[in-house]
């Protein structure tokens, strides 16, 4: 048990714990998580593979990176990351998701290595990684700029940031917490706090205090008629992702 | 593999003699769809193991035997994209045009016609005629040739359980998805607790190829009689194949007859225009029916082709959709596997389903409905179907989208599919 959870509202973990068993329903509370899932990794596997210069029709495309998935969660994006070769570290402040993962990696045949800790305690004891994944995490921590710093030093230089989250703007408001938590009740109530969301230009800001280099951002789309997410390249209005570089030499 | 001989294997010996082996995929069926998806998902990456329950077939070129089959545009795409389409092009007889006639025996095509020419479309040929030896062939020899498949002759599932299955050897295979292509008794549905919906139509499509004197220009015919559809479909070398739907006793009736008396039969209907006709090959006879499988998709399994769907032959697009079924599979699967996603897993294979559920019910109740609307003699309906067809000839944007539908260019194309 670890306990120097400096940006992590206490609050927030009890209401994720609260959800933890239900992570690999595909029908349960993480629904929209699993049908954003494939859009995810269609971003977060074509940049690793863009930046490592790897062929992902091959086997084991991503052996030898090591990659750190902070706010694993059941293991969403760590289980994928395993079956591509990856050495994966799988981060979750709340412990509970920490077993679930562990058994469901289990299930799946696959060596993930699951650790209740946090960013800051990780960057603390001195970790260093290919690639950190940080999605959907930053509109959930008390002071983003500290813990976008921690994120930076688990990188080797050179190393590759990819981070997701919430824009902060009316329509965000609609379909985040209205649409999502109220009307479709996909979320529960309480789940975003609206005035915690970030808007692109204020995340590539905190990005380049933290010692990071943006080079890419694209929107997540969900489309109504088709039920569906897609990657966008000009609509960054409400979901959107981020890629950075962390500089050589750092 | 080696001939399995599964009767020199003593059953006491079948438990200490048991292996188990694993892999990413078993197909159940080697059959051209199982066969075409192993070579497919071979192609993305994956280990397949392919089971069917015949011996060893053979690679050797055998006699025409009078089967063949009419491969939409699409189809060709996809036999293309595989490297098997230069195999078989050289035997493959183009469909140019497509006539279709409301006729009743004995008084010669109504005045109304249907006529599609590949001309309005750009694609090409709106299709074409592949013997079944040749596409046989070409499917076999290149899975012989491709190190990721196993092929597995001679031997039966008999039990199947989460991403494993138990063959009468003995032997366990296991596997992160169980792909049935086991035709229209899928063994591998039923196993999976999937149930069937559907009916049989009380007739039965006798199938056999003539030659004949005069030329065929690549013209497909289809009379619509009485009893059911009679399809003339162009062949290389002044030969066709016929698809010829009569009432189940009426079909018994003539596939007992010896040869001579059999053309006798099938001349007033196939009619002159091409001379002389004389029987090359064997003649096969079928029950139609039509028997979707309620669900495509199970624990770890799923279901393609006549497993999933097994529709009227009426517009000749049964192995066509078995074929846009494994097209959709491989780009479902590609997705997966590079996203690093688990490829048996309920997530992915909802999206095979929800790719082609909708498709295939449609196609279903076309198919069902033309039979109903064609197999039939009541003269309101005649007239109504006859105006119909006027109205359509008559309109050239909905005639080219009938060409286009034939040759399977629309709707959501997989990648293996498009141009």
């Amino acid at each position: 048990m670890q306990n120097a959870q400096t940006t992590v509202d206490p609050g927030e973990i009890a209401k994720f714990e609260a959800m933890a068993a239900e992570w690999w329903d595909l029908e349960g509370k993480f629904k929209p998580l699993h049908m954003l899932n494939p859009t995810r990794l269609d971003y977060i596997t074509s940049q690793i593979a863009a930046e490592f210069d790897r062929d992902l029709t091959t086997d084991a495309p991503f052996a030898g990176l090591r990659i750190l998935d902070i706010g694993c969660g059941g293991g969403l994006l760590c289980e994928p990351m395993a079956r591509l070769g990856a050495d994966v570290v799988g981060a979750d402040a709340a412990e509970r998701n920490i077993p679930v993962a562990m058994v469901h990696a289990e299930q799946s045949g696959l060596t993930i290595d699951y650790r209740h800790t946090t960013a800051e305690d990780m960057a603390a004891a001195g970790e260093q990684f290919d690639i950190v994944l940080n999605m959907e995490v930053v509109e959930h921590v008390a002071d983003p700029l500290s813990y976008l710093t921690a994120c930076q030093q688990l990188l080797k230089p050179g190393g590759l940031h990819i981070c997701s989250t919430i824009n902060r703007n009316p329509k965000s408001f609609a379909m985040a917490i209205v649409g999502a938590e109220y009307v479709m009740r996909w979320l529960p109530k309480g789940t975003h706090e609206w005035n915690k969301f970030i808007t692109p230009d204020e995340l590539f800001d905190l990005m380049e205090q933290a010692g990071l280099n943006p080079v890419d951002r694209k929107g997540f789309k969900f489309d109504f008629l088709g039920w569906s997410w897609s990657i966008s390249d000009r609509d960054l209005s409400v979901n959107y992702v981020t890629a950075a570089l962390k500089p050589e030499g750092q | 593999m080696d001939n399995p001989a599964a009767g020199r294997i003593l059953p006491d010996m079948t438990k200490t003699t048991a292996k188990t082996h694993q892999t990413d995929i078993v197909i159940v069926g080697g059959g051209l769809n199982g066969s075409a998806l192993a070579l497919g998902l071979a192609h993305i990456g994956l280990h397949v193991t392919i089971i069917d329950t015949l011996p060893a077939p053979t690679r050797a070129l055998s006699d025409f035997d009078g089967r063949s089959y009419a491969l939409a545009h699409a189809s060709m795409r996809l036999l293309r994209g595989l490297g098997l389409w230069d195999a078989v092009a050289d035997t493959a007889q183009p469909m140019l045009e497509i006539k279709v006639t409301d006729g009743r025996a004995g008084e010669g095509p109504s005045p109304w016609m249907l006529h599609f020419d590949h001309a309005e479309i750009e694609e090409g040929p709106m299709g074409f005629m592949v013997e079944d030896r040749h596409l046989r062939r070409a499917l076999l020899s290149a899975m012989d040739e491709t190190d990721r498949i196993t092929q597995v002759n001679g031997q039966t599932v008999s039990t199947q359980s989460q991403g494993a299955v138990t063959l009468t050897s003995g032997e366990v295979i296991t596997a992160k998805l169980i792909i049935g292509a086991d035709g229209r008794a899928s063994g591998t549905a039923t196993r999976a607790g999937i149930k069937r919906t559907g009916w049989g139509y009380g007739q039965t499509a006798i199938v056999c190829a003539v030659a004949h004197e005069k030329p065929h220009g690549g013209i497909a015919h289809q009379f619509f009689m009485p009893a059911g559809p009679l399809a003339i479909l162009p062949l290389t070398d002044n030969r066709c194949s016929i698809v010829w739907s009569e009432t189940d006793t009426r079909a018994k009736d003539i596939m007992a007859m010896d040869d001579n008396a059999f053309l006798d039969a099938l001349r007033p209907a196939f009619g002159d225009f091409l001379g002389d006709i004389t029987l090359t090959g064997k003649r096969f006879s079928y029950p139609l029916g039509l028997t979707l499988a309620n669900r495509f998709i199970a624990d770890r399994v799923a279901l393609v082709g006549d497993a999933a769907h097994g529709v009227h032959p009426i517009a000749g697009q049964g192995l066509n959709a078995g074929l846009r079924d494994i097209a959709a599979m491989i780009d479902v699967l590609q997705d997966a596997k590079s996203r690093g996603e688990d490829i048996g897993s309920d997530a992915v294979l909802a999206r095979y389903e929800e790719w082609r559920r909708f498709d295939t019910a449609t196609l279903a109740i076309a198919t069902d409905t033309f039979n109903r609307l064609f197999s039939n003699d009541n003269p309101l309906v005649r007239a109504v179907r006859d105006a119909g067809m006027g109205l359509l000839n008559a309109a050239p944007g909905l005639r080219r989208t009938f060409i286009r539908e034939a040759a399977g260019l629309t709707g959501d194309l997989p990648s293996l599919m498009r141009a």
